[in-house]
């Protein structure tokens, strides 16, 4: 797994059925990357659902969170509407997991993501991580601790 | 993460029961959230049997993006405290989950016994939004991230809370 001050390394996927997100593209923001097992599970879209409460207390630090996972543009697509999400859902779907390999948190085993958090800078270099036990939801209380820290060292 | 309730239970908080029992049980609920109208008979129970060994506070913790009227009845019941009778407010909300439309809920703040002018008035207050948002944030902080969520002296109660076992480690806790 990646640890702080690793650049993170750049990734282009679908974010809808018809467009891409590049990490690129929101360089200037803070971006939060939230790896994750799969949609639907229960687990799942609680932690999906935290987050999609918590983005408010996320933009007042200029974060912006991405969720990742395995699963297919179709797959996203559906769970984001029936979560009423407002923040982009990446399908790392083809070649398979291939950005969570790179960023060493893919589950051979289970063929997922596993459940990982990461808070990158303006200028797209990893400050914080931390990996969850698939079972559980990490909650939002690291990264605002993350995102604060960032503010205090920008200061 | 976090499981430590931060900050402490204080003043600004609504209270039920002896302070300085032994027992302080904290929980962030959502008005429309079936498992925190669930829970409600559960703490109902804790609290008859316990008597003056716990104390109970309430926290908003309104899912507003899962839950298009969480926010509306957390801002009822602020809005319901000015007049002092937050708690009548938040027993009519957990007994009447499905009535929380504005027409509803102003229907309950007549119920039991408010001024529905400044009823309504109090309900566009900054005040009562700015409590819901903090008390939102502490509850993100504590490690909060589902509804209901239950502190404990504290610490984030991880366990069941039906058929009885929340009472059972309250119980517990008193030994």
């Amino acid at each position: 797994m990646l640890e702080a001050n690793t650049p993170a390394p750049d990734f282009e996927l679908n974010s809808t059925p018809d467009q891409t997100l590049a990490l690129h593209d929101l360089q200037g923001k803070r971006v939060i990357l939230a790896f994750y097992p799969a949609d639907w599970s229960p687990v799942c879209g609680d932690q999906m659902s935290l987050y999609n409460e918590t983005n408010k207390l996320f933009s007042k630090h200029n974060a912006q969170v991405i969720g990742i996972s395995v699963d297919s543009k179709w797959s996203h697509l559906a769970f984001s509407k029936d979560r009423n999400l407002h923040f982009p859902l990446l399908a790392d779907f083809e070649p398979k997991g291939a950005v969570a390999q790179q960023y060493g948190v893919y589950d051979e085993k289970t063929g997922e993501a596993k459940r990982a958090l990461f808070v990158l800078d303006e200028k797209g270099v990893i400050q914080w991580s931390y990996l969850s036990p698939a079972g559980i939801n990490p909650g939002a209380d690291g990264i605002l601790e993350a995102l604060e820290e960032l503010d205090k060292s920008n200061s | 993460m976090s499981n430590q309730l931060k900050p402490a239970v204080d003043g600004q908080d609504h209270s039920q029961g002896a302070q300085g029992a032994p027992l302080v049980l904290v929980e962030y609920g959502d008005y429309q959230c079936s498992y925190c109208g669930e829970a409600y008979p559960a703490i109902k129970a804790a609290q008859q049997e316990l008597g003056d060994k716990l104390q109970f506070v309430f926290r908003n913790f309104p899912l507003a993006e899962a839950h298009p009227n969480a926010q509306q009845a957390a801002l009822a019941a602020e809005a319901a405290a000015q007049q002092g009778k937050f708690w009548e407010m938040h027993d009519a909300l957990y007994e009447h989950q499905n009535q929380l439309d504005s027409a509803q809920l102003a229907q309950h703040a007549q119920q039991v016994g408010l001024d529905v002018d400044q009823f309504k008035s109090d309900l566009q207050a900054k005040a009562g939004a700015d409590k819901v948002e903090a008390d939102f944030e502490s509850g993100v902080r504590s490690g909060v991230n589902g509804t209901p969520a239950f502190f404990v002296n504290g610490q984030l109660y991880n366990g069941n809370w039906q058929d009885g076992e929340l009472l059972s480690f309250l119980q517990s806790q008193l030994q």
